[in-house]
């Protein structure tokens, strides 16, 4: 009897030590070694209100043109629906949006990556469009095809913040010690932070191309490991109140869950209402936020705004 | 003897092994549990976002400043600062509308909840039409029975109800269904060219069986002062009777015996304003089937895709509640800031001269309307 349990508890020992090790090694690989937690929050500061009305509408133009977005999106074969509703929506709103696919698709237009996964097809998109047009745009957004993104909003959000500095906005997660972007509410690069990146792109230690030993590792947070040791770090982007902007789920799922958990203040506690993103659309609710967002609205509510988008020309449906 | 011994001995270190492993396994698993635990995925929980704290979720923040010329900013006040709705406020006043929701007791809750927690507190004056009173919602008992061959009923002795109660208390009256949405101030827009002692009606004109043309009843119709007076009028009188069950078309017909005229409610380049569907059926090219009654039955030629819907768009039918708070946020809250719309019609001419009276004295900006 003895001898069982001490045979059994040698074998616990022995199965710990196993898994200690295993899980070590795991997380040495994600890149365990930049223990500086940093964490910056900026929050959302419009110029107030003397500002906006010193400054002249052309003056309001020109700042607003100086925000230059770049849009990636990255889609496969199978999301051609969703391709061709973010094409004739939200897109025409980018200062240019280009679609990177896995492999070439006849129906449309898209650079071609020539890969399957996620992460490859990611860092290639990215090195594509830093060598490309590093000289065209300051800011880098790279969308889900399920995704609406409202470009206006975006700028805005971006309103006081220089892009050669290293930004990496949007909706974040903790993971252990990673805190990153979550693909699924976009992710927001400065042209700072996509050089930094780019410059490790070759470097296998730092920004591997097949990471995590035992399992894969989602590309989002691949992206930001290899960001981290660039020096740029995530940051949540979040309104005055505190609401994200970049949004993981449609507005549809949001009142849902608010009817259910608060039904009492269902919309004024669904979202921002400057909400960058939703996530989770199907290609017909695009076309509706397309007019909801762009035309549909209550007459005798005047906003003055310190920043100029004009509607993108040849369009129909905002 | 030493047979046995050795068979004895070769069990027990088989079992020994077994336990080990045993042992291992049940280690590793644990060992795992913690590990995980530990070193949590702290996920993606949905911070509180009623909480108005924007360090929130950010609890260990001290962090060095790794990015040199960022100041950190306090938190500004309420998104809605920046609006004015100075010109909504005014329509609010010059152009007075009734509203008045059919429903049922049994949609107190599942439905006329929802539009009375969104729309429906933009109304000049909002009421609930059941069948039987309710103190507590509260609801107007008209004192029929329930069901689809009673809305003429319904219809009837709610106009004569509105009529007797609250003659004086608006311009316009407009009837709707639990589940219509309606965007008032658009509304009032439309209205505000119109003088409401001119017997006249709107809606989203159907063009069949009445030689005017009448308004469909669940994307709401709406009546002038006049108009309601010569409706009630024409029962007193027999001019019109409860010839059918079907509302609107019934309507219909007794607004063309009175003389009252079916208005035109598309707006200044022709979009339709009131919508008999919810918009992404009016949006999407070829949802409603070609031989789908209602490609046969709009007044004007109809239209879908973008130019199906007015910018302006007055009302949308077959709103469930989840809709319902949806449309609230998209028209009341979300937009894209800093956009020029394309569509800017012009302000009706009365409002226009007050909006140059104001433009000399500026009142506060932050002003927000009454009813918001």
């Amino acid at each position: 009897m003895l001898s069982e349990s001490s045979s059994f508890l040698k074998g616990m020992m022995l199965g710990s030590i196993f898994c200690a090790l295993i899980t070590m090694l795991g997380h040495i690989r994600i890149g365990h070694g930049d223990r500086r937690h940093q964490h910056k929050h900026h929050h959302l500061q419009a110029p107030n209100k003397e500002d906006i009305l010193k400054i002249s509408e052309d003056e309001r133009m020109e700042l607003s043109k100086s925000f230059r977005v770049y849009c990636i999106i990255l889609v496969k074969p199978k999301d051609v629906s969703l391709w061709a509703a973010v094409r004739e929506t939200w897109t025409k709103h980018c200062d240019k949006a280009e679609f990177f696919s896995s492999e070439n698709v006849k129906v449309f237009e898209s650079v071609n990556m020539e890969t399957d996964d996620m992460w490859l097809m990611m860092r290639k998109a990215y090195k594509y469009a830093f060598d490309k047009y590093r000289d065209q745009y300051n800011w880098f957004f790279l969308a889900r095809p399920t995704m609406f993104a409202i470009m206006e909003n975006l700028k805005y959000f971006l309103l006081k913040k220089d892009p050669s500095q290293p930004f990496y906005l949007g909706h974040t997660i903790k993971s252990g010690d990673l805190e990153y972007v979550s693909v699924e509410g976009g992710i927001v690069l400065s042209i700072e932070s996509m050089k930094r990146l780019n410059s490790l792109l070759g470097i296998p230690e730092k920004c591997p191309e097949q990471g995590g030993m035992i399992w894969k590792i989602s590309e989002d947070k691949q992206l930001a490991v290899c960001l981290k040791y660039a020096g740029v770090f995530a940051e949540n982007a979040e309104d005055s109140e505190g609401k994200d902007v970049f949004n993981t789920k449609s507005v549809g799922l949001f009142i849902k869950e608010a009817m259910s958990n608060h039904p009492n203040l269902v919309v004024e506690g669904c979202c921002s209402d400057m909400a960058v993103t939703f996530n989770g659309l199907t290609p017909n609710q695009m076309h509706v936020m397309m007019y909801g967002v762009y035309r549909l609205r209550a007459f005798g509510h005047i906003f003055h705004d310190a920043l100029v988008f004009l509607p993108p020309n040849g369009s129909d449906n905002d | 003897m030493s047979e046995i011994h050795f068979r004895e001995m070769a069990s027990k270190s088989w079992l020994n092994f077994l336990t080990f492993l045993c042992g291992s396994a049940i280690g590793f698993v644990l060992c795992s549990q913690l590990f995980s635990i530990l070193l949590g995925e702290q996920g993606d929980t949905q911070p509180d976002i009623l909480h108005n704290d924007p360090h929130a979720r950010h609890a260990d923040d001290n962090g060095q400043n790794h990015l040199e010329g960022q100041m950190n900013f306090n938190a500004d006040s309420s998104q809605h600062k920046d609006e004015n709705t100075d010109i909504a406020e005014n329509l609010y006043q010059k152009v007075k509308i009734l509203c008045w929701v059919m429903t049922g007791p049994q949609n107190l809750e599942k439905k006329a909840k929802h539009v009375k927690a969104t729309w429906a507190q933009r109304c000049n004056k909002v009421l609930f039409m059941s069948s039987e009173e309710d103190k507590d919602f509260p609801a107007v008992g008209l004192k029929t029975r329930e069901g689809r061959d009673q809305l003429y009923w319904k219809t009837i002795k709610a106009f004569q109800y509105v009529h007797d109660h609250y003659l004086e208390d608006a311009d316009w009256f407009m009837k709707a269904d639990d589940d219509t949405y309606v965007i008032l101030e658009n509304l009032r827009w439309l209205l505000s060219k119109y003088n409401p002692e001119e017997p006249i009606y709107f809606g989203r004109r159907f063009k069949p069986y009445v030689k005017q043309g009448y308004m469909s009843g669940g994307a709401g119709y709406v009546l002038s002062k006049e108009a309601l007076k010569r409706f009630v009028d024409a029962f007193k009188t027999d001019k019109c009777t409860h010839s059918s069950s079907i509302e609107d078309l019934a309507l219909g017909r007794c607004m063309e015996i009175i003389n009252v005229e079916a208005g035109d409610s598309r707006d200044t380049i022709g979009k339709e304003t009131f919508h008999p569907f919810v918009p992404e059926h009016h949006l999407i090219r070829g949802y409603l089937p070609r031989t789908f009654w209602y490609w046969n039955y709009n007044y004007y030629p109809p239209v879908e895709g973008p130019g199906c819907c007015s910018d302006l768009a007055v009302s949308f039918h077959y709103v469930d509640p989840t809709t319902m708070y949806e449309l609230e946020y998209i028209v009341y809250h979300l937009r894209p800031y800093g956009y020029l719309y394309r569509y800017q019609p012009a302000l009706p001419e009365n409002i226009r001269k007050e909006v140059i009276l104001l433009r000399f004295n500026p009142r506060s900006v932050h002003k927000r309307s009454a009813n918001s």
